[in-house]
């Protein structure tokens, strides 16, 4: 029987987490996504699937604390929102650089500095440019909805494990704090520890007679031999683009104009695309899952047939960079967002696109 | 009758020897460098334990960023002033194991003061080594946060001023009044008795885990000849005019 | 009468001449080579091998494990 659930997004990563055989969250409280670990701490994992859940000093012990726990082969997660995962860089490099798979989940806020509680998209480049040193991507998951906030979890463990990378699901304020409807997933047992040494055998588990020992490490002194290592980490990143794209289209097919949004930008759009075809005026949107891998090639393919889009983010134009890298200067590429907290209205869209792309 | 060195260079006569968990790589560490002896401390003890299969270790950011190569264990190597952190994460996860932590006075006491104490504060059931020579070997001699009042360091070249620079600190006196810690000493490697005495205190240190006390931390007294410009003999004579009277050897906490 | 006699196994080629093995030595037993090793470092060797008890002091404090260390009771016949 299909178990529908009303819940925040922020619940439903919680419960997400505990479903799909996570082992251990730790976290560090910052508004607006709290309730992740709150909702963690009262429904007591450790005593059903024996989930660890922490709360730890800062954000910077958080994720060194799942560097420690990826390294041993479990699923690791942490949350926090802009500021906290500003704290957070070093260790996402690190991870990236040890090759070790986790979840951290940011439900963004408006910034710079301590900015505000709002919601906000403008974390995009620190999600998807790396965000730390080096050079180096995290697989990083959009979700518009509370049921992708919920499924997102387990597909950003599987797509982590997959390719040993650090996967961000990136969110904001309005879908971490929105109720809504969500069909949860059945529970998947923990993996044993015999699991672990088979599925992992790069863990640290304590080292058997029967293997070398396991080292996680991200430091390489012989310039050569840390070249290799990068050429290993950009091929991984290839293949994620060839591999792991994931968008959904909305009245694309016969469109003359694309709005290009993600995440509750995505949502807001819908309607302005509703508005506008009231008008005649064909427009489509196409929404990304997975921001890193960009669905660059499918924003190429449709740029063909068009005659302008705008990228449409609660930024100051972030993502617009990367539609303009997979256009080239074939169509019109413009930016419309609010930003610093402030959501834009469907009507507001409208109007950028009528001004900035049809009049424009 | 003389007897041939030959004739006492046997087998059955051998009674110390390099343990079989260090592995074959040579050390990187300076010549007279007191990570080296704290380095076969940490393999001997696990060694007679008999606990090889059971032990993660936490190397460190500073001159033992790459003690992972000489301990034949499986390891993580931290982020600096990381390793508590990472640690409890390893632990948290896998209780039955053992983990150590291994770190120098930069990553311990000033990059990673937080998680030092909250670790401790939380009362992680894991060993910490702190290797304390009051100077930042790896980066080339700059000051420590443990480096001593009139002490020279390329950062504070006429000497560490309070006023400026403020006063070294004792970390070990600070877990040690946090309730999670069981077990808290301050040691040195300077002589073979002190050898000794540190390696009780090691496997101390590992039993409590064993015995799932708390946190058990571990303060090494040591010498950077290269860092302080002097022998390493001369080292160990200017550490104990100098360093001993601000860091004490002995037990602050042992529960 | 019984005596104690000791030996030390230095490994020439991972010593790097530090001398705290000589320090540590109370009976004078080990200084360091004139002649160097691969790496240039003047190792340590027994100057005074009859003066060995074998008490282990110098590869305890030897930070690179390269001293191996033997003892045997020795029946001395006046």
């Amino acid at each position: 029987m299909r178990e529908i659930r009303l819940m925040k997004g922020n619940e439903a990563i919680a419960e997400a987490a505990i479903r799909c055989g996570a082992d251990g969250y730790f976290g560090y409280p910052i508004t607006p996504q709290s309730e992740v670990m709150e909702t963690l701490m009262a429904l007591k994992p450790w005593e059903t699937t024996g989930m660890v859940v922490l709360q730890a000093e800062s954000e910077i012990a958080s994720i060194n604390m799942l560097y420690g726990g990826a390294g041993c082969g479990k699923k690791v997660m942490t949350s926090s929102s802009s500021p906290g995962i500003s704290l957070m860089q070093e260790g996402l490099t690190y991870l990236a650089g040890a090759e070790l798979p986790c979840v951290v989940v940011n439900v963004v806020r408006g910034g710079p500095g301590l900015g505000t509680i709002q919601p906000a998209q403008s974390d995009y480049f620190q999600a998807v440019k790396g965000g730390g040193h080096g050079d180096y991507k995290l697989i990083v998951l959009a979700p518009s909805s509370v049921q992708e906030m919920a499924d997102f979890v387990e597909l950003a463990f599987d797509l982590a494990f997959k390719y040993r990378n650090p996967a961000m699901i990136l969110s904001d304020g309005m879908i971490g704090q929105m109720m809504e409807k969500v069909e949860m997933k059945p529970y998947r047992p923990r993996w044993t520890s015999e699991e672990i040494a088979n599925l992992h055998p790069w863990a640290t588990t304590g080292k058997p007679k029967s293997r070398e020992r396991n080292i996680i490490t991200s430091v390489e002194l012989d310039a050569n031999a840390f070249e290799v290592f990068n050429h290993k980490l950009q091929k991984k990143y290839q293949q994620m683009e060839e591999e792991e794209v994931r968008f959904e289209e909305f009245q694309c097919d016969d469109a003359d104009y694309l709005f290009v949004a993600y995440g509750s930008s995505a949502r807001i759009c819908q309607k302005s695309v509703q508005i506008l075809r009231g008008k005649g005026v064909k427009v489509g949107l196409l929404r990304p899952i997975t921001l890193f891998p960009f669905p660059s090639k499918k924003i190429a393919e449709l740029s063909n047939r068009l005659k302008g889009i705008l990228s449409v983010e609660m930024s100051a134009g972030q993502m617009v960079e990367d539609v303009k890298l997979a256009v080239g200067c074939k169509v019109k590429v413009e930016h419309f967002g609010r930003y610093g907290g402030v959501i834009h209205s469907p009507e507001e869209v409208v109007d950028a696109l009528e001004k900035k792309i049809i009049g424009g | 009758m003389a007897i041939d060195i030959k004739d006492i260079i046997k087998p059955e006569n051998l009674v110390y020897s390099k343990s079989s968990l260090l592995t074959n790589r040579p050390m990187h560490y300076c010549p007279g460098c007191s990570h080296g002896v704290v380095n076969k401390i940490i393999a001997e003890v696990i060694e007679e334990l008999g606990i090889q299969e059971d032990v993660i270790g936490v190397a460190p950011v500073g001159c033992s960023v790459l003690m992972y190569n000489y301990i034949e264990v499986d390891w993580h190597e931290a982020a600096h002033g990381r390793a508590p952190a990472v640690g409890t994460g390893i632990k948290r996860l896998l209780p039955e194991k053992y983990v150590f932590t291994y770190q120098g006075d930069g990553d311990c006491a000033a990059i990673g003061t937080a998680e030092t104490i909250h670790a401790c504060n939380r009362g992680e059931n894991i060993v910490m080594v702190f290797i304390n020579n009051g100077i930042y070997g790896m980066t080339g001699g700059q000051m420590a946060p443990t480096t001593l009042q009139g002490m020279k360091a390329s950062t504070c070249p006429f000497g560490r001023d309070v006023q400026r620079d403020g006063n070294p600190l004792k970390m070990t006196d600070i877990v040690a009044t946090l309730p999670g810690t069981c077990y808290v000493t301050r040691q040195a490697v300077h002589t073979a008795a002190a050898v000794r005495k540190t390696k009780k205190a090691i496997i101390k240190a590992f039993e409590n885990q064993k015995n799932k006390k708390g946190t058990s931390f571990v303060e090494v007294v040591s010498t950077c000849n290269s860092g302080w410009k002097m022998t390493p003999m001369e080292s160990n004579k200017w550490m104990e005019a100098n360093m001993f009277p601000f860091y004490p050897l002995g037990d602050l906490k042992n529960e | 009468m019984a005596k104690i006699r000791g030996a030390i196994v230095v490994d020439t080629v991972t010593c790097k001449g530090c001398s705290l093995c000589v320090e540590a030595c109370p009976t004078d037993v080990i200084r360091l080579a004139d002649e160097v090793n691969g790496k240039g470092y003047n190792f340590a060797y027994m100057f005074n091998p009859e003066a060995c008890i074998g008490c282990a002091n110098c590869a305890m404090v030897c930070p690179d494990s390269c001293i191996t260390v033997y003892k045997m009771k020795v029946e001395e016949t006046v």
